[in-house]
């Protein structure tokens, strides 16, 4: 038990973590995207960016989540795709 | 002319029914008159929960179909002045009514009443829609968990689709203690994710399972502290302003202590 439990804060408390899976659900929901969905373009994007560079598809990283848009900043849906390069091809170079 | 207020959430069990003969009853010890009724076709329980389910001769879909008149279903509550029921039918589904045929039903019943208060079924098919068809308002009753949250933000969309704005947010069954502890998403949390104007916040309170028993909604006990909530509700729906009471619990230094020290989790 450390001082921050006596002083009733937890970093890992159970309700950052049900917040945290809530956002991502409504991002989901509310983009109307599947996991499938996702996948798919998972995979569309390995197709294109092999041919440029070789990449990490284990530990490629694929999700949606929010940013915001214009003067209002209106919350919008956001694709955020983390690609580890273990190497680049040729072609690149040019 | 009276208004329609749809009680809604998506997911099921967090508390619509309640919510509905809790307000509904304080409106009515307020003076106004109103009409609670049930559209869950099929699984009635409005009925049970105000402790009028003995008195039931004609139902919803009687009314519908045209088999008694209106004011034949219409159970009157003794117990306060201008409080009735229409009670959904227990032998029939949810196809036995048309969004169309609610929608009148409405009209007729504002025409009378001062507040409609329609109690919605879980789910979002032929239920729901028949629940919202003929609403003014719509107030979305919601509790302090990831799936509870989730359903009521994609029942805000759906209504949005219906052209029903600006739904007013319920949370319910509430508890103090583990907001505190950070183990319960606090109201803000909430409100933050939703982005809908919040109605009220109702505790949990083992005196709406004591009320529940006994057919008597919370309101009616001074000591219930659900049932003060929603009285302030009430009093918000009727256009006061009505500052949350305290969710605060027994949370001083020596509670802290015993829980440093392993004696209460």
């Amino acid at each position: 038990m450390d001082i921050m439990k006596f002083f009733g804060r937890e970093d890992s408390s159970s309700k950052e973590v049900a917040k945290e899976r809530l956002r991502l659900l409504l991002v989901h929901d509310r983009a109307n995207v599947s996991p499938r969905f996702l996948e798919m373009i998972k995979g569309e994007l390995i197709k294109v960016i092999s041919d440029y560079m070789e990449i990490e598809e284990n530990e490629m990283d694929v999700k949606l989540t929010k940013t915001k848009l214009g003067k209002r900043n209106t919350p919008v849906p956001a694709l955020i795709a983390n690609i580890p390069i273990k190497r680049m091809k040729h072609i690149a170079r040019v | 002319m009276g208004e329609v207020i749809v009680i809604t959430s998506g997911k099921g069990g967090v508390g619509k029914t309640t919510t509905t003969a809790n307000i509904g009853t304080a409106l009515a010890l307020a003076g106004k008159k109103v009409v609670l009724v049930d559209t869950d076709i099929g699984l009635r329980n409005l009925d049970v929960v105000m402790g009028l389910e003995n008195r039931i001769v004609y139902d919803l879909v009687d009314v519908v179909e045209g088999i008694c008149r209106l004011k034949q279903a219409l159970i009157r509550d003794k117990r306060i002045e201008g409080l009735y029921l229409l009670p959904a039918a227990q032998t029939k589904d949810k196809t036995a009514v048309s969004p169309e045929q609610m929608k009148g039903l409405c009209e007729t019943l504002k025409e009378e009443f001062d507040y409609v208060l329609v109690d919605c079924p879980a789910g979002i098919e032929q239920g729901f829609k028949n629940a919202i068809a003929g609403a003014d308002k719509a107030f979305i009753v919601t509790t302090p968990e990831v799936a509870a949250v989730r359903d009521a933000d994609r029942i805000i969309g759906l209504l949005e689709a219906t052209e029903l704005y600006e739904p007013k947010l319920i949370i319910n069954r509430i508890r103090a203690d583990m907001v505190k502890r950070g183990d319960m998403m606090d109201i803000d949390d909430m409100i933050d994710i939703l982005a809908i104007e919040l109605l009220g916040v109702v505790p949990e309170d083992e005196k709406i399972v004591i009320s529940t028993n006994k057919g008597e909604p919370a309101v009616y006990d001074p000591n219930s502290k659900a049932g003060q909530a929603y009285k302030n509700i009430a009093r918000r729906i009727e256009g006061e302003e009505v500052p949350l009471m305290s969710l605060e619990v027994e949370s001083g230094f020596m509670e802290k202590l015993k829980r440093f020290f392993g004696l209460r989790k």
